[in-house]
């Protein structure tokens, strides 16, 4: 698989919504890399291990789906593995800095830089146009206001939107949504993009459009971890880790 | 790492003050309702007193005067109590004391008026608004108060001996029952005493609020025929001949007083002593009571209106609970959202405040120009006004922002 597009955020021509054909890259160094984490909640009086002791490695330009049923820990998984939450005890390494330890802006920073989000919600901002939400990473990351214009409209372009910058959330359907949200995941370069239930909200044809441009998002080196509860959508992944009862199940690679 | 800019933030916070325009308009009222009577009250008092500062003057040009009650009316009950109490300055009194000083300075006028306030005048059926400035005086009367006559003329020394009953009045009066016929030479009605017009007064305008044109005078001999001397009290306004003579002139008034009252050297005088200084200084002190009154009552409005803004934001942070969430995840640091909510009351606080220094400005003029004063900017003030609403913003916006900015990313997403 040969693609004109080196990266994403180097190109400014060309969109991404064609088809991709399945290829396989070869995983580069460790991304992620979880030892005996444990996560309790206390809910009211009860205390829920949402997971019981977890050890996954995720290296750089995998595309990886975590599975499982309601309860069986997915969400935490995801929320830890997005620095959103730290566990309970057990390390987490995040490119070798151990976020367990790290303090809330500093998971911040982390989330800001290394990873991009894409909720089942979209969760754009209503009141914005799809530029401003993607342009909302590369504000809090400092960068100036012509760098970032440049640096979202660009992005915004390779995911097939260049005509839908000033339209607002609502002005947009579910799976140009998707695509906004997609393109503010990836602005800033991260180092793997988080995606929660990406077609949840989306019926199959445009979910299966959205899995395509994740697909060449992975043609092209980028770190995809997909959480869902679809084997169909997990199996277009590289390797799927299956949870459940906050233990993993099973580890596999398929082709 | 992160170094989002302050103007970034800015922004965003008008940005989302944008979406709720009413309810951003109607917290903002609070304040501008608290800025706009502190800034009326000092723009009309500052408008007020440089006006008299710089020109006006309640007296003509070195003139004192002497009267049984102080100029505002004298202080609470048992103050006023006890200058009702003094004995009123008599005709002959008045006399003594115009001997006494004789010679220099040359100008002393006596005058007392109607106090009953009912003064009507009346000519061929038509008939002046009750309320006329209405009293006896002498020739002085033009010199001692900045008068100056229009037509006819002023009174003569035979006018006041002889207590003749000739009148001269204002603009107002002859506007009102003369409509285009001349005013001399007629005899008008007031309080059912008959009056010669002689002359009338070029027009003054207004002053206070309170017209300097309805006024009526008649010689003070006759005033006192007509209406009894009894319960009448003069008041004596003396010129000095000059600047440098004033206060010479004052210590030789006070002495004569002292003589004419036939006041032992132990008693204290039993009369006021008012010049222009003294009421600037009057005029000082009760301005500052204004100021100081206000000061207290926009205060409790202002704080208000601050608990106003707190209410609102905090409304604002549950309804953006999620979008709070969207940034956290996406790499708001605690600072920005906080700054964020903080700017955003900030933005409320200062709009209002601008508002309220505008329309307070204008009211203030407003009222200044009424009493003939000129127009002001008070800066200070305005100044002080924006420091004020900024402080008010981020006070009463702190805790909100602050909740917004501790929020748990997690919840907040989850948040519908």
């Amino acid at each position: 698989m040969s693609s004109s597009l080196n990266s994403v955020n180097t190109s400014s021509a060309g969109s991404l919504s064609g088809t991709a054909q399945r290829s396989y890259r070869e995983p580069g160094p460790i991304v992620i890399e979880i030892e005996e984490v444990t996560k309790l909640y206390k809910m009211g009086e009860e205390i829920v291990h949402a997971l019981r002791g977890v050890a996954l490695t995720v290296r750089r330009n995998e595309y990886l789906a975590i599975m499982g049923p309601s309860g069986s820990g997915k969400s935490t998984m995801m929320n830890m593995l997005g620095c959103l939450d730290t566990p309970t005890s057990g390390h987490y390494h995040f490119t070798g800095k151990d976020v367990s330890l790290m303090s809330d802006d500093e998971l911040a920073d982390i989330r800001n830089r290394e990873i991009g989000f894409v909720f089942q919600t979209f969760n754009l901002l209503p009141r914005s146009s799809s530029l401003q939400n993607v342009e909302l990473p590369l504000i809090y990351a400092g960068l100036s206001p012509t760098a970032r214009r440049e640096k979202a409209s660009q992005t915004l372009r390779a995911v097939g939107l260049g005509d839908r910058m000033s339209h607002k959330p609502n002005e947009l359907s579910g799976g140009q949504r998707q695509r906004v949200a997609i393109a503010r995941a990836l602005v800033n370069n991260p180092s793997i993009i988080l995606a929660d239930e990406p077609t949840g909200n989306l019926d199959s044809k445009t979910g299966e459009e959205i899995m395509q441009l994740l697909e060449e998002l992975y043609a092209l080196g980028n770190t995809i971890i997909v959480v869902t509860h679809e084997e169909d959508i997990a199996r277009h992944a590289r390797r799927i880790v299956r949870l459940r009862d906050g233990l993993i199940e099973s580890d596999l690679r398929q082709s | 790492m992160n170094k989002m800019s302050f103007l970034e933030i800015v922004r965003m916070a008008l940005g989302s003050l944008g979406v709720n325009k009413l309810r951003s308009f109607l917290t903002m009222s609070g304040i501008t309702i608290g800025v706009f009577s502190i800034i009326g009250v000092m723009t009309a008092v500052s408008a007020l007193r440089s006006s008299i500062e710089t020109g006006i003057s309640f007296l003509g040009t070195n003139i004192f005067q002497f009267g049984k009650f102080p100029v505002t009316g004298g202080g609470d009950g048992s103050q006023r109590r006890r200058y009702q109490l003094r004995r009123d300055i008599t005709l002959a009194q008045a006399m003594r004391y115009q001997q006494l000083m004789a010679g220099n300075p040359e100008v002393i006028c006596l005058k007392a008026f109607d106090q009953e306030g009912n003064s009507q005048a009346v000519y061929n059926g038509r008939k002046t608004t009750p309320g006329l400035s209405f009293g006896g005086t002498n020739e002085h009367f033009l010199a001692a108060n900045q008068f100056s006559i229009e037509q006819g003329r002023n009174f003569t020394t035979d006018d006041i001996e002889l207590a003749r009953p000739v009148i001269l009045i204002g603009q107002g009066i002859l506007k009102k029952l003369f409509l285009s016929e001349s005013p001399l030479g007629k005899i008008i009605k007031i309080k059912d005493r008959t009056y010669t017009v002689i002359g009338t007064f070029a027009e003054k305008g207004t002053q206070f609020g309170k017209s300097q044109d309805d006024i009526g005078v008649v010689p003070l001999t006759r005033f006192l025929n007509d209406f009894g001397s009894e319960r009448v009290t003069i008041n004596i306004a003396t010129q000095a001949p000059s600047q440098l003579a004033y206060n010479e002139t004052i210590e030789r008034a006070i002495t004569a007083m002292r003589v004419v009252r036939g006041l032992k050297p132990e008693q204290e005088n039993d009369f006021e002593l008012y010049s222009n200084d003294s009421l600037i200084a009057t005029f000082a002190k009760v301005a500052d009571a204004i100021a100081a009154g206000s000061f207290v009552i926009s205060g409790i409005a202002l704080l208000a209106a601050g608990v106003g803004i707190m209410n609102i934001m905090l409304v604002s942070v549950t309804e953006r609970t999620k979008e709070i969430g969207i940034r956290k995840s996406i790499g708001a640091r605690k600072k920005n959202i906080l700054i964020q909510f903080l700017l955003e009351a900030v933005a409320i606080s200062l709009a209002g405040g601008v508002m309220g220094i505008l329309l307070g400005v204008a009211g203030g003029n407003g009222l200044a120009v009424m009493l003939n004063a000129s127009v002001i900017f008070p800066w200070n003030w305005a100044a002080i006004g924006l420091l004020v609403c900024s402080g008010i913003g981020v006070g009463f916006g702190f805790y909100p922002a602050w909740k917004a900015a501790s929020l748990d990313p997690i919840e907040a997403l989850r948040y519908e």
